[in-house]
C-alpha cells in the first residue's frame, strides 16, 4: 500500500517540556478523501491535529507530506508547504471584513488569487452577500464558513479543520457538514476533528478513534459505524 | 442680545483653539494607540517621543532659517518635518531592536514592557534635554496669522474679532491629511491590512503567513511620523519645551482611552472629546454671555469653571468617568 | 550561599561609599546622602509592596509622596488666626458641600434605575454641588489669601509637633490612594498606571494653586522641626564643650549633630515598616498576595477577591509613600511645590525597586540608598567627565559649553540605561525574592 497523502506516523510527544499526551499515535489522510478523529473528551484529538501542524512537539514518530518529512517545520511553514490550517477558536478576523479575512488568507501568496476567492465565495455563497460586513457581526455558522475560507484562500493541498461545528446550532451542523463534503469534491484532502463523532463518521471515508492519546479503533467511517464495540462507548449505543 | 458677535467670540477662544488642540491630540493619541494595538503595550516614552521629533524638527528648522531658506507665509519647520520624521523613525526602529524586541521574543506580560518603556522615556528624556536643553524654544516663522482680528473686523463690522494662527490652520490641514493617508493605508493597502490582522488576532495572522517583524517595524514607521508631526505642530502652535511634551502623556493617554486603545477612530474623537472639554471648562465664559443673554443676565462674574492650571484634571476627570462606566471606551478598542 | 551573602555584600557596598564620601567630600554631604538615602529607602518599600509584592502599577508616587509634604504643613504650621476669621470656616463648609454632592451623586448612581433621568439627577447634583462650593468658598479663599500675603496669605496648620505629620501623610495618601484604586484597579493593569499618573499631577497642581492651603509658588518656609536648631546649639555652652572634648568645632559639631538626629528618626521609621513589611510578606496573607501576583485567574477562580486585596496593598503602598513624603518636608523644613518633578519623585523610585530587586523588601530598601547614592554622585562624576571629554576643545568654544552645560541632563540618560541594563540582564535586581 501506498504512503497516505499527509501522515502523522507513531507519534509520541506534548507541549513544551509537559508530560506525553499522545502514545505512539497514528493519523492519516488520502488524497482525496475525508479523514475524522473522534473519541471522548481529552482524548487527545486537538493535539494530535496540532501535533501534525507542528505546534506542539513530537519527540518519537514523523509527520510526512507527500512523502516529504516535514517533521521539524514550524506550523507557518507548513502552510508554505501547501498545508491549511483552521483553528478551533478565533479563527477569523473578527474586526475586518469577510473579504479582508480572506484577502488575509491568502498574505503569503503574490499571483492574483481573484479567482480562488471566486471559488471561495461559489462554495460559500452566503459569504459573498456578506462581503463587506465585518467577520465578527456574523452568526456562529457564517463564522466557521470565513474560516474556512480563510484558510482556502492559500489553495491548500489539505486541509485541516479543528472541531468546525463546535457550538453550533444542529441544523447549522448539518450545512456545515454539506459544506466540507463540498470541499472535498473539489479535490481536497481534508483531516478534521469532531466532537460529534455519529454524523462526522458518516461523511468520513476514514475514522480515527483515540482514546488518552493512543489509537484505539481505526477503519472507514462506515466500519466505525457498525463496530459493535466503537457503538457501544463512543456513540451511545 | 447678540447672536452674531457671541458666536464669532465662541469660535475665537473656544471652537478654533479646540479644534487645533484637538488634532494634536488626536495625532498623538494615535501613536499611542497603534503601539497598543500592534506591540499590546502602553508606551509611556511616548511624549517623550514627541519631543525628540519636534527637537529635531526645530534643529533643522534654525539650520534651514541659517541659511535663509524659507518657505514664504508658512512656517519654515514643514520643509523640516520629513527629515524630523526619519530620524525619528532611526530612533524609535533602534530603540525596538535594541530594546523591546528582546521581550517580545520571552513574550514578556505587557506590564514588563510598559516599566520598560519607562526606561525609554528616561533615556530620551534625558537625550533632549541634552542636546536642546530644558528651556523654550522658537522656531515658528512666517506669517502669524491667515484671519486677524483687525482684518476680520474691518470685514465684517463686528464688534468682536475673529483670528485664526497660521498654525492653528496648518495644524488642522496637516493633521486631516495624516490621519486620510492614515486610514488610506491600513484599509486599502496590503500591509497596512496585514497590520490590523495581527493587531486582531495575533496567532492566525502568523498562520497567514504574516510577517511579526515587519509589521512592528512599519508601527513604528507610522509611530514616528505621527509623533513628529504632533510633537511639532504642537511646538509651532504653542512653543517647544521638553518638559511640556511629558505633561501631554496624560491627555493623549486619556484619549486614547476615551476613544477606545487600539481603536484609531476612537483616539481621534478622544483627542477632540479631551480638547473640547479642557477648553470649554477653562474658558472664562463671561465675554460670550454677554452678547448672549439679555442684558439684565449678564454675569457678574468671569464664568469660568477652572483655571487653566486645572486642565489636566479635566482629562483625568473625563478618563475617570469612562473607566467607571465604560472601561472599553467609547468605540470599543482593542484591536486596529 | 552566595545568595545569602548577597545583601550584606550590597549592604557593606553603600556604607563603603557613604565612607568615602564622608573621608574624602566631607561627613556633611554623607549624611545628606545618609538622609535622603533613608527617605528613599521608606518609599521603595511601599512602592515595593505594590509592585513587588502585588505586580500594580503605580506612576504617581509623587503624588503621594507631595501629600506627605503638605501633612507636614497642616500639623505642624501655626495656625494664621486672621485667616481662619476671615474665611476658615467658609472654605471648610464649601468643601464639605463639595463632598458631600458627590457622595450623594454616588447614592443616587446605585439606588436609581439607569436611565435619562439618572443621568439627568447625577448632572444636577455635581453641577450644583460644584456652583454651590465655588460660591460659598470663593470669597472666603479671596479674603484668605489677601492676608499679608508676603509671609502667610493662608490658613496655616494646627500647630502641632511635626512628627504628628508622619503617619498623618500616610492617612492622607491612603486616602487618595483608595479613591484610585477603586475606580482602576479590577481593569486592565495599564489604566492602573495611567490613573495614578493622572492623579499625581493634579495633587501637585493644587499644591500650586491653592495659595489658601499651601501657599501655591510661594512655598511655605521654616516648618517647626523636632530637632534643635543649630543656632541655639551653638548657643548651649553644654554642646560646646562636647564638641570640643571630641575634636570638632561648634558650628561643624551642631550641623553634625542635628543630621544625626534626622538620620536616627528616619531609620527609626525605616526599620519598623521593614519590620511590618516583612512580617507581612511571610504571613499567610504575604503568601496570598503573591500567589495572586503569580496567577491571578486561578486565584479568583478559588474564591480570592483579587480586586479587594490589590486595593488594600495599593493603598498600603501609598501610605508608606506619604509618610516618606511627610519625613521628606519635615527635613526640608519647607514645602516647595514646583520642586516636585515626576522623574524624581516617580520614576527615579521605581529604578531602586527594579535594581534592588522587585518583590524583596531589603532589595528595595538597598536600591533606595544605592541609586539615591548614585543620583546624586552622578552629576560631578558627569561634570568631571564632561571636563575631560571636551578639554581639548578651546574654551569658550559652542560645544564645549554645551556640552557641559548638559552634563546636568546626564543623570537622567545614566539612570534610563541603568533601568533597561537591569531589566534586561539582571530583571530580578541585586537581592532577588527569595
Amino acid at each position: 500500500m501506498s504512503e497516505p497523502f499527509l501522515i502523522g506516523d507513531s507519534m509520541t510527544g506534548g507541549y513544551g517540556n509537559g508530560p506525553d499526551i499522545l502514545h505512539d499515535c497514528t493519523v492519516a489522510v488520502e488524497k482525496g478523501e475525508i479523514a475524522v478523529i473522534v473519541g471522548p473528551n481529552g482524548a487527545g484529538k486537538s493535539t494530535a491535529m496540532k501535533a501534525v501542524f507542528g505546534m506542539l512537539d513530537v519527540r518519537q514518530g514523523a509527520v510526512r507530506l507527500d512523502g516529504e518529512d516535514i517533521t521539524n517545520l514550524s506550523p507557518q511553514d507548513r502552510v508554505l508547504k501547501g498545508m491549511g490550517f483552521v483553528p478551533q477558536n478565533n479563527n477569523i478576523f473578527t474586526s475586518m471584513t469577510v473579504e479582508e479575512n480572506l484577502e488575509m488568507g491568502a498574505f503569503i501568496r503574490t499571483d492574483d488569487f481573484s479567482e480562488t476567492m471566486e471559488q471561495v465565495y461559489h462554495l460559500f455563497p452566503i459569504l459573498r452577500e456578506k462581503r463587506q460586513q465585518q467577520a465578527g457581526e456574523l452568526s456562529g455558522g457564517q463564522r466557521q464558513q470565513v474560516a474556512v475560507g480563510r484558510a482556502l484562500m492559500t489553495q491548500p493541498k489539505v486541509l485541516m479543520l479543528d472541531e468546525p461545528t463546535a457550538g453550533v446550532s444542529p441544523i447549522v451542523m448539518d450545512e456545515l457538514f454539506d459544506r466540507i463534503i463540498e470541499v472535498a469534491r473539489t479535490g481536497i484532502p481534508i483531516l478534521m476533528v469532531e466532537q460529534n463523532a455519529r454524523q462526522a463518521l458518516e461523511i468520513a471515508d476514514k475514522g480515527y478513534v483515540l482514546v488518552q492519546g493512543r489509537n484505539a479503533y481505526t477503519g472507514t467511517g462506515q466500519e466505525l459505524l457498525a463496530d459493535p464495540e466503537v457503538r457501544k462507548s463512543f456513540l451511545g449505543g | 442680545m447678540d447672536t452674531l458677535n457671541a458666536l464669532v467670540a465662541f469660535s475665537n477662544f473656544v471652537a478654533i483653539p479646540a479644534v487645533a488642540y484637538g488634532s494634536q491630540l488626536a495625532l498623538g493619541a494615535l501613536g499611542v494607540t497603534l503601539v497598543y494595538g500592534v506591540l499590546r503595550f502602553s508606551n509611556f516614552a511616548h511624549g517623550d517621543t514627541m519631543a525628540f521629533g519636534a527637537m529635531i524638527v526645530v534643529l533643522l528648522t534654525w539650520l534651514l532659517q541659517s541659511w535663509g531658506v524659507s518657505l514664504g507665509p508658512l512656517p519654515t519647520a514643514l520643509l523640516a518635518l520629513p527629515v524630523g520624521i526619519i530620524v525619528t523613525a532611526g530612533l524609535l526602529v533602534a530603540t525596538d531592536q535594541l530594546v523591546y524586541r528582546f521581550y517580545r521574543k520571552h513574550k514578556s506580560p505587557p506590564v514588563i514592557f510598559l516599566i520598560v518603556s519607562l526606561g525609554v522615556m528616561f533615556i530620551m528624556n534625558g537625550l533632549v534635554r541634552f542636546v536642546i536643553g530644558p528651556g523654550d524654544q522658537r522656531f515658528f516663522d512666517g506669517q502669524r496669522f491667515i484671519v486677524s482680528v483687525r482684518e476680520f473686523k474691518a470685514m465684517t463690522g463686528l464688534r468682536e474679532g475673529l483670528a485664526i494662527k497660521t498654525t492653528q490652520g496648518l495644524t488642522v490641514v496637516t493633521a486631516v491629511i495624516v490621519v486620510a493617508v492614515l486610514f488610506w493605508f491600513l484599509n486599502k493597502t496590503r500591509t497596512g491590512k496585514s497590520m490590523r490582522a495581527y493587531s486582531d488576532n495575533e496567532d492566525l495572522a502568523l498562520l497567514s503567513g504574516i510577517n511579526p517583524e515587519r509589521v512592528v517595524l512599519v508601527t513604528w514607521l507610522i509611530v514616528a511620523a505621527l509623533a513628529t508631526v504632533a510633537g511639532a505642530l504642537y511646538g509651532l502652535d504653542k512653543s517647544f519645551k521638553p518638559f511640556v511634551y511629558f505633561q501631554l502623556l496624560l491627555p493623549v493617554f486619556a484619549s486614547a482611552i476615551v476613544g477606545g486603545l487600539g481603536n484609531p477612530v476612537g483616539a481621534i474623537a478622544g483627542g477632540f472629546v479631551i480638547a473640547f472639554s479642557e477648553v470649554t471648562v477653562t474658558y472664562a465664559w463671561k465675554k460670550v454671555l454677554v452678547y448672549a443673554l439679555p442684558d439684565q443676565w449678564e454675569p457678574s462674574g468671569l464664568m469660568q469653571l477652572l483655571t487653566t492650571d486645572y486642565k489636566f484634571a479635566v482629562s483625568f476627570v473625563i478618563l475617570v468617568i469612562v473607566l467607571l462606566f465604560r472601561p472599553t471606551g467609547l468605540f470599543r478598542g482593542k484591536a486596529l | 550561599m552566595i545568595d545569602r551573602l548577597r545583601a550584606p555584600i550590597f549592604f557593606a557596598l553603600v556604607a563603603g561609599a557613604l565612607l568615602w564620601t564622608g573621608l574624602n567630600q566631607s561627613w556633611n554631604t554623607a549624611l545628606v546622602i545618609f538622609n535622603m538615602g533613608l527617605i528613599s529607602a521608606v518609599m521603595s518599600l511601599g512602592v515595593n509592596l505594590q509592585w513587588g509584592i502585588a505586580g500594580l502599577l503605580n506612576v504617581g508616587i509623587m503624588g503621594f509622596v507631595a501629600l506627605g509634604g503638605l501633612a507636614a504643613v497642616l500639623i505642624a504650621m501655626p495656625p494664621v488666626k486672621e485667616a481662619w476669621n476671615a474665611g476658615g470656616g467658609a472654605i471648610l463648609l464649601g468643601l464639605a458641600i463639595g463632598a458631600a454632592s458627590i457622595a450623594i451623586a454616588a447614592t443616587a448612581y446605585r439606588r436609581m434605575h439607569k436611565g435619562l433621568l439618572r443621568g439627568l439627577a447625577l448632572v444636577v447634583i455635581l453641577v450644583g454641588g460644584f456652583y454651590l462650593t465655588r460660591i460659598i468658598a470663593t470669597p472666603a479663599i479671596k479674603a484668605v489669601e489677601a492676608i499679608n500675603p508676603a509671609s502667610t496669605g493662608y490658613l496655616g496648620g494646627l500647630g502641632w509637633p511635626v512628627l504628628i505629620a508622619w503617619p498623618v501623610g500616610g492617612l492622607m495618601a491612603a486616602g487618595a490612594a483608595w479613591v484610585i484604586g477603586k475606580t482602576a484597579l479590577g481593569l486592565r493593569s495599564d489604566y492602573l498606571a495611567i490613573a495614578t499618573l493622572g492623579i499625581s499631577e493634579i495633587i501637585i497642581a493644587v499644591l500650586k494653586n491653592e495659595d489658601w492651603l499651601s501657599r501655591g509658588v510661594k512655598n511655605v518656609i521654616g516648618i517647626p522641626r523636632p530637632l534643635p536648631y543649630e543656632v541655639d546649639l551653638q548657643k548651649d555652652a553644654g554642646f560646646i564643650e562636647q564638641a570640643a572634648s571630641l575634636g570638632l568645632d561648634p558650628v561643624t559639631a551642631s550641623t553634625l549633630y542635628v543630621k544625626l538626629g534626622y538620620g536616627i528618626l528616619f531609620a527609626v521609621v525605616l526599620l519598623i515598616l521593614l519590620w511590618l513589611a516583612q512580617n507581612a510578606l511571610n504571613s499567610p496573607w504575604g503568601r496570598m498576595m503573591r500567589a495572586i501576583r503569580d496567577n491571578e485567574v486561578a486565584a479568583r477562580a478559588m474564591g480570592k477577591n483579587v480586586t479587594a486585596r490589590h486595593l488594600q496593598i495599593f493603598v498600603l503602598g501609598s501610605a508608606i509613600c506619604g509618610i516618606a513624603g511627610a519625613m521628606m518636608t519635615t527635613l526640608d523644613a519647607q514645602l516647595t511645590p514646583s520642586s516636585y518633578q515626576p522623574l524624581r519623585y516617580t520614576f527615579l523610585i521605581w529604578v531602586m525597586v527594579i535594581v534592588g530587586g522587585s518583590g524583596n523588601n531589603l532589595g528595595a530598601v538597598l536600591g533606595g540608598f544605592l541609586v539615591w547614592f548614585l543620583w546624586v554622585q552622578v552629576e560631578p562624576f558627569g561634570q568631571f567627565l564632561m571636563g575631560v571629554i571636551t578639554s581639548p576643545l578651546s574654551d569658550g568654544s559652542f560645544l564645549k559649553e554645551h556640552l557641559q552645560a548638559g552634563a546636568a541632563h546626564m543623570r537622567l540618560l545614566t539612570m534610563g540605561l541603568f533601568l533597561l541594563l537591569m531589566l534586561r540582564f539582571n530583571p530580578k535586581g541585586l537581592i532577588p525574592e527569595k
